[in-house]
């Protein structure tokens, strides 16, 4: 089984001329294994999202090592994507944005599953495995719902026989009653088919729900990590009491989070 | 409201985006200036170079849309300019349309010493008021059709890689293109796959309004002796006629109103075909959520 | 708490190109409460607060009546809705961004606000503007005047944006998903400032969210909408606990459950 991605003391910093540069990612340490789902969570601005980046290729690491099945990632840049690489594959936040407006997704699902023809499975069984009705393969994206959109885009990710998946906020922009529901079908397609995930989110209820093990970042750094249960009610880090103290309950008493200013 | 729309189909959508009456006054005004520049010679009552001692005659029954200042017959000389400004104008908005996008995309897609070296030169082209600079070379090539047409392509073709290029860099980033890129397919491909077709609809609205302004730049390198020269029937060079002998208004206003009704037509015509080339504008109506 | 100063919301609809999109609402959301409505995006609990507000979509046909110190708002030409906008009417929405000027000072952004609505002097609307930046807990006021939205992060943006809203003493704030693009410490801030100026100014809020959670933790009464109708309507408590309409249940179950906090998470 493969799929197991190694951040070791990676720092990302961006900088451009005449500014100071910002350190996003602060020599993180920490692993994906194969067929384990892992939650990583942390507030805007904690490079949480940086690290997706950084394991997809899209921006460059300062210092530290990032590595894929023991491939190293490096910027692709121009160039196409190592082929070794190909099984990290991602879904975006905004399932607006995810899928090219103008190719019918049946088009877009074949361009995935070019990677691996022979072992792919068809469209019209990527479509029912995210619960969608195979006979909408020929529309267009902007004829689907927000939720829809982000099946679809799980579904393309999918077609690539990945070894693990990345989700960075993929459910942030859909509506509440959708959120769970999607985040457990990733959770529920990814460990189908023995790939790894790695589901990036703020919201620590739906990290919750279908994450082994939890990754706690803050500032760029990770400040703690561990079972996903033992994280929840035994956090260890003045942080991530915190934060889990910060979401508020459905439980109807009215009861508003008491959090002291940062 | 942001339900799936069960009911449009892709294949319907360019007749339905063509049933607006604007476009279809377009495509009728079109239509017909496309007929007079096949069927030209056949449709002018009179030879437009053949002068006459008729000079400055009003509108009559021989003369429909009167003569010009040497008595040529006015409406024959504008069937004769739609041969020459049309062609012309379409050619070198092609021309320019094509290099400019080109060379702008290259410059957004692959950043870096490209993007510096042609921004620069369209920044350089830019600086100058586009007649002067059209005007200085086409006077340095000679006065000629093609070297005009040359002169025309170099002070347009920044504005396309400007346009151009803001949208490649602003579609490089967005998360399908990033995604196809993840997928392992290459620039060139990525490019041509999920980049241009979604940046072209306003680089085709810009060919459109373009249209306009070539046919108002060729008219005037041609009144300033560097484009077309006389007694070439150009509708650029009769209206700068007109403007001499304003008391006769005829003059100058049908060719004045051919440049405009080709100009409107082919605006009305790309505004509706952007509208159609993109899908998501078939859900527009009635569906747009708060 | 006068009833006076509540929103009564009747037969509510509303047409647009044929399609109706509000189909009877009914609801009364009291003074010195939050009164939420909740449902997923399309159930037009949007539309509800745009067309309390005066700001349906242009073409709406709209029905019903929205009572408001014993007059109707639909009945208000656009001019008198404006001016009541501002003034009695105020709303916050998901994005202060959206709402806040970038090119303009927080101070100069506030002053304008007051001075046009409240009628007062320069050195008044500055006193108010301070006081109000003072209310919605903005550290050192008399700085962040000075200063431009992108100086702040989006919590105090949030904080000013509503702090805007509420400079001419209005009684009705619409407050459209105000937290939903927050995080989760900053969120809980921001609640619990809409809380007190509600309990402290004795403001109608009407709170609009797809969060449950944050709906359960601010709203005193719970409006539950679906297909531009009102499917549950009832006290927080009751609502969420024990939903009697079965779409409510399925929201309720969507929630991914909460185990009670962790003991280390209060101070």
């Amino acid at each position: 089984m493969a799929g197991e991605l190694v951040f070791d003391e990676v720092t990302v910093r961006y900088g451009r001329p005449g500014r100071p540069t910002v350190t996003a990612v602060d020599r993180a340490s920490f692993r994906v294994r194969p067929g384990e789902v892992v939650g990583l969570v942390g507030e805007s601005g904690c490079g949480k999202s940086t690290l997706a980046k950084l394991a997809c290729g899209l921006v460059p690491a300062a210092g530290g090592r990032a590595t894929f099945d023991g491939t190293p990632i490096t910027p692709y840049g121009l160039r196409k994507r190592p082929a070794q690489l190909l099984r990290l594959q991602m879904v975006f936040q905004n399932p607006y944005a995810s899928l090219n407006p103008r190719r019918r997704v049946a088009a877009q699902l074949q361009d995935a599953r070019a990677i691996h023809p022979a072992t792919a499975p068809s469209v019209d069984d990527l479509l029912r495995s995210v619960g969608l009705d195979p006979a909408l393969r020929t529309r267009y994206p902007h004829q689907f719902s927000g939720g829809q959109r982000q099946r679809i885009a799980i579904a393309r990710a999918m077609a690539t026989g990945p070894d693990l998946l990345i989700g960075d906020e993929p459910i942030a922009s859909l509506d509440a009653s959708l959120q769970a529901q999607v985040a457990t079908l990733m959770r529920d397609v990814a460990l189908a088919s023995d790939t790894s995930l790695l589901f990036i989110s703020h919201d620590l209820s739906v990290v919750r729900l279908i994450a082994d093990r939890v990754v706690v970042m803050q500032a760029g750094r990770v400040v703690e990590e561990g079972p996903t249960e033992q994280v929840w009610s035994a956090p260890q880090e003045a942080y991530t009491q915190r934060l889990l103290a910060a979401i508020p309950l459905a439980d109807g008493l009215g009861t508003i989070p008491d959090v002291a200013p940062a | 409201m942001t339900l799936v729309s069960t009911t449009t189909r892709p294949r319907r959508r360019v007749p339905e985006a063509l049933r607006s009456p604007l476009t279809v006054v377009g495509v009728v005004v079109a239509a017909g200036w496309l007929l007079v520049v096949v069927l030209g010679p056949l449709l002018q009552p009179a030879d437009p170079l053949a002068q006459s001692p008729d000079r400055l005659a009003p509108l009559s029954a021989a003369h429909w849309f009167g003569t010009d200042s040497l008595g040529r017959d006015v409406l024959s000389r504008v069937i004769a300019g739609a041969r020459i400004s049309i062609p012309l104008s379409l050619l070198l908005v092609a021309l320019s349309a094509s290099v400019g996008s080109l060379l702008g995309a290259v410059a957004g897609l692959l950043g870096g010493v490209v993007d510096e070296v042609v921004m620069r030169l369209a920044d350089l082209v830019l600086a100058f008021p586009t007649i002067i600079l059209a005007m200085v070379v086409a006077a340095a090539l000679g006065p000629s059709l093609t070297n005009a047409v040359i002169a025309m392509l170099v002070v347009t073709w920044p504005q396309y890689a400007r346009v151009t290029r803001s949208l490649v860099l602003g579609a490089r980033d967005r998360e399908f293109v990033v995604a196809g890129r993840l997928l392992g397919i290459g620039w060139f491909t990525s490019l041509r796959r999920d980049v241009v077709p979604n940046v072209a609809g306003p680089v085709f609205a810009l060919t459109t309004l373009d249209f306009g302004n070539a046919i108002l730049l060729l008219s005037g390198l041609s009144f300033l002796g560097l484009g077309t020269v006389p007694p070439t029937p150009e509708w650029g060079l009769m209206v700068s006629d007109g403007v001499q002998n304003f008391t006769a208004w005829w003059v100058a206003a049908f060719p004045g109103l051919a440049i405009c009704s080709i100009v409107l037509a082919f605006n009305f015509i790309g505004d509706a075909l952007r509208d159609a080339l993109d899908p998501r504008m078939q859900k527009a109506v009635g569906s747009r959520a708060l | 708490m006068s009833d006076a100063d509540g929103l009564r919301i009747s037969g509510l609809t509303l047409e647009l190109r044929g399609q109706r999109i509000l189909d009877g609402v009914d609801l009364v959301a009291p003074a010195g409460q939050v009164t939420g409505l909740a449902g997923e995006s399309g159930s037009g609990k949007t539309l509800t607060g745009m067309t309390v507000l005066g700001l349906p979509p242009a073409g709406s046909v709209l029905g019903g009546s929205i009572e408001f110190r014993g007059t109707d708002l639909l009945t208000l030409s656009a001019r008198q809705h404006n001016a009541l906008r501002g003034e009695e009417l105020a709303m916050v929405f998901q994005d202060p961004t959206a709402s806040l000027h970038p090119m303009i000072s927080i101070g100069g952004q506030l002053t304008d606000h007051v001075r046009h609505h409240l009628h007062l002097g320069r050195a008044q609307a500055r006193a108010r503007a301070l006081e109000v930046l003072e209310q919605v807990r903005v550290p050192d006021p008399a700085q962040a005047l000075r200063k431009y939205p992108h100086e702040f992060s989006g919590g105090q943006l949030q904080r000013i944006a509503i702090g805007i809203a509420i400079a001419c003493r209005p009684s009705v704030l619409v407050a459209d998903e105000p937290t939903t693009a927050l995080d989760v410490t900053v969120q809980a801030g921001v609640m619990r400032l809409l809380r007190d100026l509600c309990d402290e100014l004795g403001l109608t809020v009407l709170l609009i969210t797809h969060d449950l959670a944050v709906m359960s933790a601010l709203a005193d009464t719970i409006v539950v909408m679906r297909h531009g109708r009102v499917v549950e309507h009832g006290p927080r408590y009751d609502v969420i606990r024990d939903p009697q309409h079965p779409y409510t249940r399925d929201l309720v179950e969507a929630l991914p459950d909460h185990r009670p906090r962790p003991t280390g998470g209060r101070p």
